[in-house]
């Protein structure tokens, strides 16, 4: 074999061997990522189904009602929607802009279709008088815009008045920006929790005999391979009302009988579930680190002097760092996407900013806004990630 | 491995392809529903009869209601589920927006005695994209093991903490909850979605929410409702009345239906647009929807026929014998005080309002 042959070879194998995994990742990460960015900024459905009424639209003032040229092209553009089934699909996107408008546009479209008007503009006030309304025809003429920012402006809270200022919307409808906080909150304190349970677990599991550490490894993954939704409704059961953990207290007189701890549908609850559910993500990483520890340093330390919490603390400690920051990193960032364990014994204060993108992708069906809510979670990650890399190094540290 | 396990395995591949291109050769229809006991009051109740009468081949998946997956599949081209157990809202918005079959000039079978259906059916209960299968209730439920002395009987006993302490269970969602806060109000039930539709209607509305709110176990999926009350989490809970019916009769759970002031919707079957077996859906759905189908529902779970033939039908439960009509929504004794659910109101105002409602449950 020549040498460049060899080299050759040397450059297609690993190459090859790769590329399964960039098709892969392709395909299920790069692509919908990507589509999913576009979707926050880009909605063409209106302006394909009414291009005529929104050119008409755009040299509109904006403050009296629309010439009658206006409804008669907006009419055409309705009927002709009934035969491509996408009225509602305009009608959904107004409707999200001015809210109580959605069923105009079906009901117009359907009626105008069995009638020829001469005068347009009386014949859809008629059959609606919402169609008199300026606010609507600012509404259509918003919706229209293919490129928009209005779903993030959504996703923070903020909203753009129809004289194109922008402020945070009235009190009772502000939620996204409580709940990102809400979530960073939540993770920050699962993280914790986790860390401060899981650390003398994985201590425990690396320093004991490999039998007995078989056992002890085997208690943290049998949960761990259980269905998620098994361990958290097992959680309902233990800590609702009515529940063991309260059966027992009242038992032990500890709280009487009327006066049962809430445990559960609150933030408390949230906090145990997820914390127990993200457990092995903790004890596993930090596990591996721990049992590579070699006992001879803390021996070494305490032959030249060093008490016990001395040589944990300046030397096992920083050795066992990689593992705290991988085991936290996992934790903090599952917890900023866990929906399922929040919305069962969340309650009222349980819900996360996932349950949010949940619903606006099952249930509203706002995918543009669901989409802006995600590209800001996503965001939020790699500011947590950057950051923690900055101050705690996330690869500077196994040199330490 | 052996030649014996090489000649069974090719046994094991060849059988196995035989069945596959068995199963695509004979007619079939993918039919989706809900799951749970109400997939199987359908199954029972009318899927069985279809299979043999026409030879086709049913396969029931489930879903959890909803547009998002049926939206996906039909925008992408790529539809494989032909027949869908849907809800009011759902299919009002679906119909607009192309994801189902128009299927106003589907033929649909008269009553026995007769009676073309467009006059068996109640009104409104035929669709430009569906046809209603059956009607069921919100209700407000307490279970009698708790109850010492008087009983809760109306909407205002649910929202009188003084008179009947103890927790509430309530769904995580405005529709029922506003309307039922009004009520309790005073508000009559013919003028709920006025009152409503205004600013100061809301605000009230909400106002007479926060005085139990304190107090409210949140709900997401039926089956939470009747657990939490068997568990005693909460003195009284909403809850949809199939779920209760197979606690109470089912489950011999000692609950009890206030049926004052319920919340009133109907189901539907549609035809996803694109549907790769259309002529046997519209087959099934003409079966489905026929008094027999609607009856064999009813006989299986509380949920009311849509047709006038139907109520009259309705007989024993198949596997307790418990008499089905008055846990019917539409029985009589049960229908003196009722709201409809407002199936435009909602599509209008669904997703302003659900934001609201989540920013108050925030705060």
């Amino acid at each position: 074999m020549t040498a460049r042959r060899r080299g050759l070879l040397g450059l297609i194998v690993p190459v090859g061997l790769v590329l399964p995994l960039i098709a892969f990742i392709l395909v299920t990460f790069v692509i919908p990522l990507g589509s999913m960015v576009v979707q926050s900024v880009h909605d063409p459905e209106v302006a394909e189904v009414l291009p005529k009424t929104l050119s008409l639209l755009s040299e509109w003032d904006g403050a009296s009602l629309p010439t009658e040229d206006v409804f008669k092209t907006m009419a055409e553009e309705l009927v002709l929607s009934r035969e491509s089934r996408t009225t509602g699909r305009v009608a959904t996107r107004v409707n999200r802009i001015a809210s109580g408008t959605r069923s105009v546009f079906g009901k117009t479209a359907r009626r105008l279709e069995r009638m020829e008007p001469t005068e347009f503009r009386s014949a859809m006030i008629d059959i609606d008088e919402r169609w008199e309304d300026i606010e609507l025809w600012i509404a259509i003429r918003e919706a229209g815009r293919e490129y928009t920012v209005k779903h993030y402006l959504h996703a923070v809270d903020l909203e753009r008045e129809l004289d194109g200022r922008i402020h945070l919307v009235s009190e009772d409808q502000r939620i996204y920006n409580t709940l990102y906080l809400r979530t960073l909150f939540v993770s920050l304190a699962v993280t914790f929790f986790c860390f401060l349970i899981g650390y003398p677990i994985a201590y425990a599991i690396a320093n004991v005999s490999d039998s007995m550490a078989k056992i002890l490894l085997l208690i943290v993954l049998i949960p761990f391979w259980t269905s998620l939704l098994v361990r958290t409704t097992s959680w309902l059961v233990l800590l609702q009302n009515q529940g063991v953990v309260n059966d027992i207290l009242v038992w032990l007189g500890l709280v009487g009988d009327s006066e049962r701890l809430a445990l559960i549908h609150n933030m408390t609850g949230t906090l145990i579930a997820m914390t127990h559910v993200l457990l092995p993500f903790m004890i596993l990483p930090l596990y591996a680190v721990m049992r590579s520890i070699p006992t001879d340093y803390v021996k070494a330390a305490a032959s030249l002097g060093a008490n016990p919490a001395q040589s944990f603390v300046r030397v096992y400690f920083p050795q066992s760092l990689p593992g705290i920051s991988a085991g936290c990193l996992l934790v903090f960032i599952l917890s900023l996407g866990y929906y399922i364990t929040p919305a069962l014994v969340g309650g009222t204060k349980g819900q996360l900013i996932s349950n949010m993108i949940a619903y606006h992708i099952q249930s509203s069906l706002n995918w543009g806004l669901a989409a802006a809510i995600s590209v800001i979670l996503l965001a939020g990650v790699f500011i947590c990630y950057f950051v923690f890399d900055k101050w705690v190094g996330v690869d500077k540290l196994k040199l330490s | 491995m052996n030649n014996k396990h090489l000649y069974r395995a090719c046994i094991a591949i060849v059988s196995a392809v035989v069945c596959a291109t068995g199963t695509i050769a004979e007619e079939t229809l993918t039919v989706v529903s809900f799951g749970g006991a109400y997939a199987k009051a359908c199954v029972d109740g009318y899927h069985k009869s279809f299979e043999e009468e026409t030879g086709i081949k049913i396969k029931l998946e489930d879903y959890n209601g909803g547009l998002a997956q049926v939206r996906a599949q039909v925008d992408a081209g790529a539809v494989h589920w032909d027949v869908l157990d849907t809800e009011s809202a759902p299919l009002s918005i679906g119909c607009d927006e192309g994801v189902f079959e128009e299927i106003s000039d589907l033929e649909l079978p008269p009553a026995p005695d007769g009676t073309p259906a467009s006059e068996d059916f109640f009104d409104g209960m035929i669709f430009d994209c569906g046809v209603g299968t059956l009607v069921y209730a919100t209700v407000l439920v307490y279970n009698s093991e708790n109850v010492e002395g008087e009983a809760p009987t109306s909407v205002e006993d649910f929202f009188d903490l003084e008179k009947f302490p103890g927790r509430r269970g309530m769904r995580r969602s405005p529709s029922g909850n506003l309307a039922w806060a009004l009520m309790a109000d005073g508000v009559p039930s013919d003028q709920i979605y006025e009152v409503l539709s205004t600013e100061e209607g809301l605000q009230r509305a909400f106002r007479k929410l926060d005085t139990i709110k304190e107090h409210v176990v949140w709900w997401e999926t039926g089956a939470q409702a009747p657990q939490l009350l068997a568990d005693g989490e909460v003195f009284m809970t909403t809850a949809w009345n199939g779920r209760i019916f197979n606690a109470q009769v089912v489950e011999k759970q000692p609950f009890v239906i206030i049926w004052d002031g319920h919340i009133r919707d109907y189901g539907a079957l549609a035809i996803v647009a694109g549907a790769p077996n259309l002529e046997n859906a519209k087959k099934f759905l003409q079966h489905a929807t026929s008094t027999r189908g609607m009856v064999g529902v009813a006989n299986h779970i509380s949920y009311a026929p849509v047709r006038h033939s139907g109520l009259p039908l309705v007989g024993k439960h198949a596997t307790t014998g418990e008499d089905m009509k008055p846990h019917m929504p539409t029985y009589p004794a049960n229908s003196k005080n009722f709201l409809w659910y407002d199936v435009e109101f909602w599509t209008d105002h669904e997703d302003e309002l659900i934001e609201r409602f989540n920013s108050w449950l925030s705060r």
